[in-house]
């Protein structure tokens, strides 16, 4: 095992943190704006995200870097700030953190599919090993390669994340197949395990979904496939509207609840998703710590 | 008409190459455009789509199938026009206004034309006014909106409250997708359907040209 992860997984689970994207959108991100360039424009909104978190329990803290590879950046006329925003994203995640939690730097999917065409191999492994670089420079403990729907894509992501040193978490979304254990491309939690172990991550895992309930199943059939340690951040279920606003179904207690199904399952890091909140992180302190 | 089997197993194996061979071969020989879309191609399709259901098949499978029936698509289609054919219907596609992501909306698009739609893709971050004019240019019946963020997906809502101030709600069919869409959601903002899938979006099409 890396060395960070074995100095951290002491006593697990370990409690990570919860979504963003909403809780920037509570301090004024607007939709349509990119939410990585916030790094650069509102640092202290950011923060006050980050510190939410931590002040909630989180133990692991990620980075408002998600969509901060050159593909996705260039959507919004940003690929030459790649460098930026990523160094931006892992110090004030570090400065929230302080000596309280460390920080995983967040890699999510460029958006472009691989099998359509539209990027290739060499493009993706640019995109990646330039922001990995990137988060690896700026201090980041880990990297954690999320939402992944695509293993190939994954596992170019992985790759170029391990070449930086630092222990690499890759995390993909189960939500596809009629027992909704399949990736979007089809690919089981066995050979997602299998596969990205050979690719170089550290720990295994699964994030966003359908809710916690179906990853239960998915984690433990992960840690029956990897002698790695499993990542779960599931969403807290789909999302309803009601009058106009948008709102899920599972409360931070009940999330908390099923949580410890994931314990019992020796899941090693616990987090949540889209729909997730500070209030969720503390839910989950209290049940499982 | 036993090689014409192999235009359906190419369709179905997801081989673009022969299926685009063998349809050359066909329409050559003097075979019936109409009858090789009908009795052949569409059926691939079908049996794609119950695959998919079965978990039988996946995207990688669904997109290579679509790809198969596009390549002799290609062939038949100017020889549909030239008899006045028209498609199954003219769908205008696109990710509503402030979401970027196309790989759903892309799927959507390929089943559609594979299921012989003719299909305007207006692309990712499309307002409404785009859709509109998209709609009243192609003489569209149906308009298909995609968002994969809860953040965007209330740009699916004006926009069809500008289809309606547009007086143009009456003449067409919304249908809408992307992982945060739920059939309730559809209802709250009076989308005539929903689907959670690519495959699925093709039945919903049909049903809804059909209504």
């Amino acid at each position: 095992m890396h060395p960070t992860l074995a100095r951290l997984l002491t006593a697990t689970p370990i409690i990570t943190d919860g979504a963003w994207g909403t809780q920037l959108q509570s301090l004024g991100l607007t939709p349509g704006d990119c939410p990585d360039h916030w790094n650069l424009t509102h640092p202290d909104e950011v923060r006050k995200v980050a510190q939410r978190y931590v002040d909630a329990g989180s133990q692991v803290i990620l980075t408002n870097t998600f969509g901060a590879n050159r593909i996705m950046l260039a959507g919004h006329n940003l690929a030459d700030k790649v460098k930026e925003i990523n160094t931006a994203g892992v110090r004030i995640s570090k400065e929230a953190a302080g000596t309280r939690a460390m920080v995983f730097a967040s890699v999510g999917p460029t958006g472009k599919m691989l099998m359509s065409g539209d990027v290739t191999e060499e493009d993706l492994a640019t995109a990646f090993t330039e922001q990995a670089a990137a988060l690896a420079a700026a201090g980041a403990d880990a990297i954690v390669v999320e939402t992944m729907a695509d293993i190939e894509e994954a596992r170019i992501a992985v790759s170029a994340a391990h070449a930086t040193g630092l222990p690499v978490v890759a995390s993909m979304v189960f939500d596809s197949g009629k027992d909704k254990d399949r990736t979007m491309m089809g690919t089981t939690p066995e050979t997602v395990a299998t596969e990205l172990t050979a690719a170089g991550a550290d720990v295994i895992g699964a994030n966003c979904g359908l809710g916690i309930e179906g990853y239960i199943p998915i984690a433990r059939r992960m840690r029956a496939a990897t002698s790695l340690p499993v990542w779960i951040k599931a969403n807290a279920g789909l999302p309803e509207m009601t009058n106009g606003t948008i709102t899920y179904r599972t409360t931070p207690e009940e999330f908390a609840a099923l949580a410890q199904q994931l314990r019992e399952a020796g899941v090693a890091f616990v987090g949540g998703c889209c729909g997730t909140s500070p209030d969720f992180v503390a839910a989950l302190t209290r049940t499982l710590r | 008409m036993e090689d014409l089997q192999k235009l359906y197993d190419a369709i179905l194996t997801g081989n673009a190459k022969v299926s685009k061979e063998v349809t050359q071969q066909a329409l050559a020989a003097g075979s019936d455009p109409q009858a090789l879309v009908q009795k052949y191609m569409i059926p691939a399709m079908d049996e794609v789509g119950r695959r998919y259901e079965a978990n039988e098949y996946f995207v990688p499978e669904l997109l290579i199938s679509a790809r198969a029936m596009k390549a002799s698509l290609e062939l038949i289609r100017p020889l549909l026009a030239a008899r006045g054919a028209e498609p199954a219907g003219r769908v205008v596609i696109g990710t509503v206004k402030g979401d970027l992501h196309d790989i759903g909306k892309n799927l959507v698009a390929a089943m559609l034309e594979g299921a012989g739609f003719e299909v305007i893709d207006l692309g990712v971050d499309v307002p409404p006014e785009k859709f509109i004019a998209a709609l009243n240019e192609k003489k569209a019946n149906l308009v298909a909106m995609s968002a994969l963020l809860t953040t965007t997906m209330n740009s699916m809502k004006t926009t069809i409250e500008a289809f309606k101030a547009a007086g143009i709600r009456g003449n067409i069919k919304v249908m809408i997708g992307g992982a945060p869409v739920t059939e309730k959601y559809a209802e709250e903002i009076g989308a005539d359907g929903y689907s959670t899938n690519a495959n699925g979006a093709v039945a919903l099409a049909r049903k809804l040209v059909a209504a």
